[in-house]
């Protein structure tokens, strides 16, 4: 990074520290921090997108719907939701490969599973043997994404579910006489008021997802934790810049990051919850309304 | 081998009985249940150490939040604050870290004498420790929130009666507390058991392959490559100990509630959106 790290043997104090956490590792490390800040980006919303499709289904009118609905929303309750992640990250994989097997080698005779073993054809593989190692990353982490949302979105449809059901049964009958389908009674009454009944267990669920990314290390990923037991690792004189093991002092970075990021979503979502609460028929609402008037 | 057979080979695996060897081929639908189950002795051995300590801890912890004195109130909220802001997967690495590499076998206290530490860093103790810490905290801010919504009315007729101190707090306040708080402590021990699947997988290690539930369904998908079969037996065990969990918190709930008129009792469910 610097000029005068072409050394790092002869540097001492500050010098050493600063050229020390400039290495390239350290870059990769900071980079990861990102990885962590992109999965609660794109995770958050497929979770919410799964959750209400969920509770859509769990609420459906046909049966069949409604029982795999109910299904999904029932999955998260009783098991580890680690179980889900160390399951869906494989399992997703070998589905994805079973099903690139079945459309590109129709005429492939030998099983899939061998034993212990579960073999497609080569032109099944996902993604391809040839592929970079970008590309294997990307697919990781699309995997773990893709878990994330599945798991996520079951927490995030009871939450939904119940927040459909705890609007006011009265809301949709006046707008069934005015005349609105059900569809629009849905859109334009129930969806815009199930918020404030949905926040208390989103804010929670938020929270609960921050305090789920270490996990992806377990799924494979070049992740915080894998950064920070990888450059925290004792270093012997081979290294450039050898150490003992440091790793406490990086998972002590990774404590801190983690209490900072929770504060501030906790800020962030009392302020949420002040604004969805405005106008609606709950006791808070109700509270601001007479402080405003 | 029949499945009795196994069952006596490797009923008490991860506690170090019987069949030292893991199967490694030709894995039987009996052995991945029996293995499985045995590890499940794990997650109950640091689920049920965690809560018994843990309710005590938490009960203190609460007060002191709840306490006007600020050199007790303040520790108590950066405590809470700290467990309940971080990943447990995260602070179950700290306390290994911590135990490996600055307390490093013994610490010596002003070098009269030494403490042996190094059991610490077998998961039966610091694991249980590290897991002791995380309830303690989340159960302390439900029986904070309890606390603080012990009715306004009961208090003054406390005083109305000149039941003070001690005696207010443990005739009125903690039954009334406990009442109030009991469902979303149900929910904190169920997700607390759910919790102990993830010792052997963060970074303590499993000493000659005695490990959780997790860990053995974790090495039978890579030995066999089919998660399809341990995971779910993973998740059957786990469904039926939520059930008992619930079952057995109910009673107690039950009992909790039992002057109550039956229109006003609260009913445990579990609730996913108020886990921890």
């Amino acid at each position: 990074m610097f000029e005068f790290c072409a050394e790092p043997k002869t540097l001492e104090g500050l010098a050493w520290l600063s050229c020390y956490l400039t290495t390239p590792k350290h870059m990769e490390f900071y980079f990861s921090f990102l990885t962590v800040l992109s999965l609660l980006a794109v995770a958050a919303p497929a979770a919410l997108a799964f959750g209400f499709g969920g509770a859509m289904a769990a609420r459906s009118h046909h049966a069949p719907v409604r029982w795999f609905g109910n299904i999904y929303t029932a999955m998260v309750r009783g098991v580890p939701d680690i179980v889900f992640f160390l399951f869906f990250v494989i399992a997703l994989d070998q589905g994805i490969e079973w099903l690139t097997h079945q459309i590109r080698c129709p005429d492939w005779t030998q099983p899939i599973r061998q034993g212990l073993e579960f073999r497609v054809c080569p032109a099944a593989k996902v993604p391809p043997n040839n592929a970079s190692h970008f590309a294997h990353q990307v697919y990781a982490f699309a995997l773990a994404v893709l878990t994330f949302a599945i798991v996520f979105g079951a927490f995030a449809a009871n939450v939904l579910k119940g927040a459909m059901d705890a609007v006011p049964r009265a809301q949709i009958e006046t707008a069934e006489a005015y005349g609105m389908t059900q569809g629009q009674a849905f859109r334009r009454i129930l969806v815009p008021q199930m918020w404030t009944y949905a926040l208390p267990g989103l804010s929670n669920l938020w929270l609960i997802l921050i305090k789920a990314t270490p996990l992806l290390f377990l799924l494979g990923i070049q992740d915080i934790v894998y950064w920070a037991r990888e450059l925290g690792a004792s270093k012997s004189a081979r290294f450039d810049y050898p150490h003992p093991d440091w790793r406490l002092w990086y998972f002590l970075g990774l404590l801190i990051f983690y209490l900072l990021l929770t504060r501030l979503s906790e800020i962030v979502l009392a302020r949420l919850s002040r604004r969805f609460s405005h106008g609606q028929a709950t006791r808070a609402g109700e509270k601001m309304r007479r402080a405003a008037a | 081998m029949t499945c009795f057979e196994t069952f006596q080979a490797y009923g008490l695996r991860s506690l170090g009985f019987g069949e030292n060897l893991l199967p490694t081929t030709n894995i039987t639908l009996c052995d991945q249940f029996v293995l499985i189950g045995s590890g499940l002795i794990w997650n109950l051995y640091f689920g049920i150490l965690a809560l018994a300590f843990g309710f005590f801890f938490s009960v203190g912890l609460a007060l002191a939040r709840a306490s006007g004195n600020r050199w007790l109130r303040k520790p108590a909220e950066w405590f809470i604050f700290i467990f309940r802001g971080s990943p447990l997967f995260i602070q179950f690495f700290l306390i290994y870290f911590f135990v490996t590499t600055v307390l490093r076998g013994s610490v010596s206290v002003f070098g009269l004498f030494t403490i042996p530490t190094a059991w610490l860093a077998n998961a039966w103790a610091g694991a249980a420790l590290t897991l002791f810490l995380n309830t303690s905290a989340y159960a302390a801010e439900i029986f904070y929130g309890a606390l603080m919504a012990v009715p306004k009315g009961d208090l003054e007729a406390a005083d109305a009666y000149g039941i003070s101190g001690k005696q207010r707090f443990f005739r009125i306040e903690w039954p009334t507390m406990l009442r109030l708080a009991w469902p979303a402590y149900t929910n904190e021990a169920i997700f607390l058991f759910h919790a102990t699947t993830l010792v052997f997988v963060s970074g303590f290690p499993a000493f000659q392959q005695r490990g959780d539930a997790l860990y053995y369904a974790n090495y039978i998908a890579d030995k066999t490559f089919n998660p399809f079969v341990p995971y779910p037996i993973v998740a059957f065990y786990f469904v039926c100990l939520t059930l008992l969990l619930i079952q057995g918190f109910g009673l107690v709930n039950r009992r909790l509630n039992r002057h109550l008129p039956s229109h006003r009792k609260s009913r445990i469910r579990l609730r996913p959106q108020l886990i921890r």
